[in-house]
């Protein structure tokens, strides 16, 4: 009885795993909508079924450490520089950029509009105690704010009420924040493709503190002997290829380049 | 409120035109919530009926704690089947994680204390009133089992109903170890938390009125081909 029921669970566990690859990626990837053009061209190309995990970049790393997908994409290049020195990766190639950008209310209580660099912008934040929403899920995002607020000399541990982690990913931390009427760090992709944004609006961008470079990492076959390092080196070499750079740079949406492909073959 | 109205018309629509996606992700549900279903209930209705009849001393212990695993929180089910899961973990090698399969065992874990619990108590009843006819008759506990089971019948639908609602609805563990991949394994529900976070209410909601729309379905299914609540039947 138990000996069928294994059996079971893995025929099926197994019957879906011809040509495919797992691929953890950024919560930005799919929210902004690149993934749902990337992987029909990818399966076209090079006839690769690749499985998106939709996670945080600190998830994301986790998932690639143990094994349980074949490559990352994300974007936090500490963690990837990490990531491959331990060995778990074996080898890091960066693909594309976009920035991130400051979202808040219309009406703009903390003037943010007029700040000149994206420091700025923060501490009239903190100074005007307006609502803030963290992601506070360790992604790249979340990471890359810690920094910027770092760098403004502040700690959000010390922040009052105002600061607000709502510990999820970039589609649902943009819901809270239009919810709550609250300023919020976004990559411009997931902003552009958010079908809830209420009364809020983009308030500064362009501050080149604000690069956000995504990279893809496959998991390194010496570390887990089971991944799929072909297949992974296969969509590594797309990825880099003139027809990833055409789709890539022809993404838009509202008229507006989502992404600019910067990986150098 | 408008969205609610505009959620109601995109799951007309989305019904109406047979969406491809929604077939896809709506037979993954029922087959996920089904196999748990039919897996769980073959583990809980025996065990809790055996429970029901034997005496032992532990017995009051192992039922308490039967009651107390209904409330398993689903995300923590989630996480321990990970963590099994996972390449690192003790089962890794079976390469089960995010798989329809790895959802099942998720899902069997949460509902099966759930079918147990009710079987066990409708059991009890329905022992006291067989108790002395079947020992009377001389019968194993095999047959006593089998025997109860069968009377038992409509109690153990009304559990296993229960445990195909707690299944069909469930979110947290299937996410954590299905990972909602398109095509693969993503489900009512998750697809459900994804347009969430996207913003996309209406196809949310639409989702979600599918996914009511559905259970009602599989619940009216099974009444009717059981023939419940008929004259002279029940």
């Amino acid at each position: 009885m138990i000996r069928a029921i294994l059996i079971t669970l893995t025929v099926a566990g197994t019957a879906a795993s011809a040509e495919t690859l797992r691929l953890a990626a950024t919560t930005s990837f799919n929210n902004s909508g690149l993934s749902d053009v990337l992987l029909p061209a990818i399966a076209q190309d090079i006839g690769l079924d690749v499985q998106l995990l939709v996670v945080g970049t600190g998830q994301a790393t986790r998932l690639g450490q143990s094994g349980d997908v074949d490559a990352i994409f994300v974007h936090s290049k500490s963690a990837e520089l990490a990531f491959v020195a331990a060995g778990y990766g074996s080898h890091r190639r960066e693909i594309m950029y976009n920035d991130f950008v400051l979202i808040g209310p219309s009406g703009d209580p903390a003037q943010v509009r007029a700040a000149t660099s994206a420091i700025e912008a923060l501490q009239s934040i903190a100074s005007a105690q307006a609502t803030f929403v963290s992601r506070g899920d360790d992604s790249g995002t979340h990471r890359k704010e810690m920094a910027l607020w770092a760098t403004a000399d502040h700690d959000p541990a010390d922040f009052a009420a105002w600061y607000r982690e709502v510990g999820a990913g970039m589609g649902a931390s943009l819901n809270s924040a239009s919810a709550m009427n609250a300023y919020i760090l976004a990559d411009r992709a997931s902003w552009l493709n958010f079908g809830n944004k209420g009364d809020h609006s983009l308030l500064f961008a362009g501050d080149p503190a604000l690069f956000n470079q995504y990279s893809y990492l496959p998991v390194n076959p010496e570390r887990h002997a089971h991944v799929k390092a072909q297949a992974a080196q296969a969509l590594g070499n797309w990825l880099v290829s003139p027809r990833a750079e055409r789709i890539i740079n022809g993404y838009e949406i509202g008229g507006e380049a989502l992404f600019v492909f910067n990986a150098r073959p | 409120m408008n969205e609610i109205w505009a959620g109601m018309a995109e799951a007309f629509l989305l019904i109406w035109s047979l969406d491809a996606d929604l077939i896809d992700i709506t037979l993954r549900s029922l087959q996920v919530s089904l196999s748990a279903l039919v897996i769980a209930s073959a583990l809980a209705l025996p065990l809790a009926t055996w429970l029901a009849i034997r005496r032992f001393r532990h017995r009051r212990f192992v039922i308490a704690t039967m009651n107390a695993l209904m409330g398993l929180p689903p995300v923590v089910v989630g996480l321990i089947v990970y963590l099994l899961l996972s390449r690192t973990g003790p089962f890794g090698v079976l390469g089960l994680l995010f798989t329809p399969a790895a959802m099942i065992i998720a899902q069997v874990i949460i509902i099966t204390p759930l079918i147990a619990s009710i079987t066990h108590q409708a059991m009890r009843e329905l022992w006291s009133d067989y108790h002395d006819l079947l020992i009377s008759l001389n019968t194993t506990h095999g047959q006593r089992i089998a025997t109860l089971i069968w009377d038992g019948r409509r109690a153990l639908m009304t559990a296993a109903l229960a445990g195909f609602g707690r299944a069909i609805g469930e979110v947290g563990a299937i996410m954590i170890v299905g990972g909602n991949i398109d095509h693969v394994t993503r489900v009512l529900t998750t697809a459900i938390a994804l347009e969430t976070g996207k913003g996309d209410f209406a196809l949310a909601l639409g989702l979600g009125f599918v996914l009511i729309a559905l259970s009602l379905c599989v619940n009216l299914a099974i009444h009717t081909l059981s023939r419940t609540e008929r004259e002279g039947l029940w």
